[in-house]
C-alpha cells in the first residue's frame, strides 16, 4: 500500500516539474538552513548549527523576484517543529511558486489547472474519491470568502471569533468540515489581522489578498499577493514577534537582506503547497504517516 | 499537572471533577493558525463521550486512578460492598458502575476495584470464572431437534447458553470478556 502510494508521490513530483516547465517557471533552489525566517506566531523554526531550518522558502525565493526572476519555482523540505498529526509531519514537502506582476486570482487559477493537470497525468482522473467523498478535480473551485464561510458555516460571526480568540478553531472544528467537497474549494479574503506576507486589498484595508486552498476537506495551499512595503512587512514581523513574547514563545531575528531588497520586489504573487497532502488525496490516504517513506516515529 | 503536549490516546485525566479517558486525538492546525489538540474522551464513570479541543499552554490534572484487590462482601439495593483485606477499609460501587460484572461475582470472591480518589468507579474480574449451575432442563436423550444449546441459570442468577449435556449442579467456566459459555469443570 505505501509502496503504491510512494510511486504516486513520484509521479506527481515529475508531473508537477513538468506542469512548470512547460509554462515557462525556472526551477530554483534556494538554501534550506538559513538565518532567520519569516517570524510567524504560531510557527516554531528548527535549530539547527546556530541557524535555522527553513519553515518555507518563501524569504529567499522572493528575494529572487527582487533579482528580476520572474516565474520561479521549488520543491523543498520544510520543518516546523512539534507540528504533528494526521495531517502534519515535523518535516515536509512544499511546492512553492512565484509569479512577477500578477496577483492572488492569477494563483487560483493555477490551482485548478494543476489538480486537473495532475487528475490527467497521474491516471487518477477527474472523479476520484477521497474517503469515501466524490470529488471533481476539473471541477471550477468555489469562492468562498472567510467572511462568508463564518456567516454560512459557523456558530459565531467572524469579527466576534477574532476579538474572542476562536478565529483557528472554529475554522477547523465547524467551517472546515462543512466546505463542499465534491469540487475544489477557495476560502478568499483572510482578515487584516492574519495578513501575514500578504497586500491588503486595495479599497478594503479591513481583509488581505490571501487564500487557502482545499480539496476533499484537506488544507492544501496558502496564497496571497505580496505585500512588497518593506516599512509594513517590518511593522508586521515586530507584531508577531510581540505576540510571541506574549504567548511564552522567543522572539525571532528578522530577515534583513530580505526586507533591504524588498523595495525591489515588482508587485507579485506566492503561493506553498503542501506536496504530502497533495499525495494524500490523490491517494486516497487517511493520514499523512501513509504517504511518506518514513515518519519521525519510524526513525 | 500535564500539558498538551502529553495527550495521547490512553491518557486519563480528572475534567470538572470526573475521570475521563482519551480515545481519540489528532493535532491540528490551520497553515498560519494556532495549533489546537482535538480530543474524544470518555466519561470512565458513566461513559459519555465528550469532544474538546485545546489550544497551546493549556494544562490538565490527571486521573488520580488505583487497581486495588478487594473482596466483594454484599450487595444491598443497588449498591455493591467490597472490602481491602489489608486495611479492613469498605467502598461502595453503584450497580451501574458495575457493568456486567454483577453477572459473575460471587461473595467472598476476590477482585480488582478501581479507585478514583475515594470513589470506586469500576471492577476488572479475571477473564475466567468458575460458576455453578443452579436451572437448566435435563438433556432429553435422543432430541434430533437440532438445537446445541440451552438456556442454564447460573448461581449468580445469570442466564446464558450452555451445551445440552450441562447438568444443575455443575461447575461451567464463564469467560467474562463476553459472558459466553467456555468449557465444563470437570469432577
Amino acid at each position: 500500500m505505501r509502496k503504491r502510494n510512494l510511486q504516486l508521490r513520484a509521479n506527481i513530483i515529475r508531473e508537477i516539474r513538468n506542469f512548470f516547465h512547460v509554462q515557462g517557471f525556472l526551477e530554483v533552489e534556494t538554501p534550506l538552513r538559513i538565518p532567520a525566517n519569516a517570524p510567524e506566531e504560531h510557527i516554531e523554526p528548527c535549530r539547527a548549527g546556530g541557524w535555522y531550518l527553513q519553515t518555507s522558502p518563501e524569504i529567499a525565493m522572493k528575494r529572487l523576484l527582487c533579482c528580476g526572476y520572474d516565474k520561479i519555482f521549488q520543491i523543498s523540505k520544510c520543518w516546523r517543529d512539534g507540528e504533528r498529526g494526521s495531517r502534519h509531519v515535523p518535516e515536509f514537502t512544499m511546492l512553492e511558486w512565484y509569479r512577477g506582476n500578477s496577483d492572488y486570482h492569477r494563483l487560483m487559477q493555477d490551482c485548478e489547472e494543476l489538480l486537473s493537470f495532475l487528475a490527467d497525468t497521474t491516471g487518477c482522473g477527474n472523479n476520484i474519491t477521497y474517503q469515501g467523498r466524490p470529488l471533481n478535480l476539473r471541477h471550477k473551485a468555489e469562492r468562498i470568502s472567510v467572511k462568508e464561510a463564518f456567516k454560512s458555516f459557523a456558530s459565531m460571526e467572524m469579527s466576534k471569533a477574532i476579538r474572542t480568540g476562536c478565529f483557528d478553531q472554529l475554522l477547523v472544528t465547524e467551517i472546515e468540515p462543512a466546505l463542499p467537497q465534491d469540487k475544489p474549494v477557495m476560502l478568499t479574503e483572510y482578515p487584516a489581522e492574519m495578513a501575514a506576507l500578504a497586500r491588503l486589498k486595495p479599497g478594503d484595508a479591513s481583509v488581505a489578498e490571501r487564500f487557502e486552498l482545499y480539496a476533499g476537506g484537506l488544507e492544501l495551499a496558502n496564497g496571497f499577493s505580496e505585500l512588497n512595503d518593506p516599512a509594513e512587512q517590518k511593522k508586521r514581523f515586530d507584531e508577531a514577534n510581540l505576540k510571541r513574547l506574549q504567548n511564552g514563545f522567543p522572539p525571532l531575528p528578522l530577515p534583513e537582506p530580505f526586507l533591504n531588497d524588498l523595495s525591489a520586489m515588482p508587485p507579485a504573487a506566492g503561493i506553498a503547497l503542501g506536496i504530502d497532502r497533495l499525495v494524500m488525496l490523490l491517494a486516497d490516504a487517511a493520514t499523512i504517516d501513509e504517504v511518506v517513506a518514513f515518519t519521525p516515529e519510524e526513525l | 499537572m500535564y500539558s498538551v503536549a502529553d495527550l495521547k490516546k490512553g491518557l486519563k485525566l480528572t475534567l470538572d471533577g470526573d475521570p475521563y479517558i482519551v480515545v481519540a486525538f489528532d493535532f491540528v492546525k490551520p497553515g498560519k493558525g494556532q495549533a489546537l489538540y482535538r480530543t474524544k474522551m470518555r466519561n470512565m464513570i458513566n461513559g459519555t463521550l465528550l469532544d474538546r479541543t485545546y489550544r497551546s499552554g493549556e494544562t490538565f490534572e490527571p486521573a488520580s486512578l488505583e487497581d486495588r484487590q478487594m473482596e466483594y462482601l454484599y450487595k444491598e439495593g443497588t449498591h455493591y460492598t467490597f472490602m481491602d483485606q489489608q486495611t479492613y477499609e469498605q467502598v461502595v460501587m453503584e450497580e451501574e458502575a458495575m457493568g456486567d460484572a454483577k453477572n459473575y461475582l460471587l461473595e467472598n470472591c476476590k477482585v480488582d476495584v478501581l479507585l478514583f480518589g475515594e470513589k470506586a468507579i469500576g471492577v476488572t474480574l479475571p477473564n475466567f470464572v468458575n460458576l455453578r449451575v443452579t436451572q437448566t432442563d435435563p438433556w432429553a436423550k435422543g432430541d434430533t431437534s437440532g438445537n446445541d444449546s440451552k438456556p442454564a441459570t447460573l448461581e449468580t442468577g445469570y442466564t446464558l447458553r450452555v451445551p445440552p449435556f450441562i447438568e444443575e449442579g455443575e461447575l461451567v467456566t464463564i469467560d467474562t470478556r463476553n459472558g459466553e459459555y467456555s468449557t465444563r469443570v470437570k469432577g
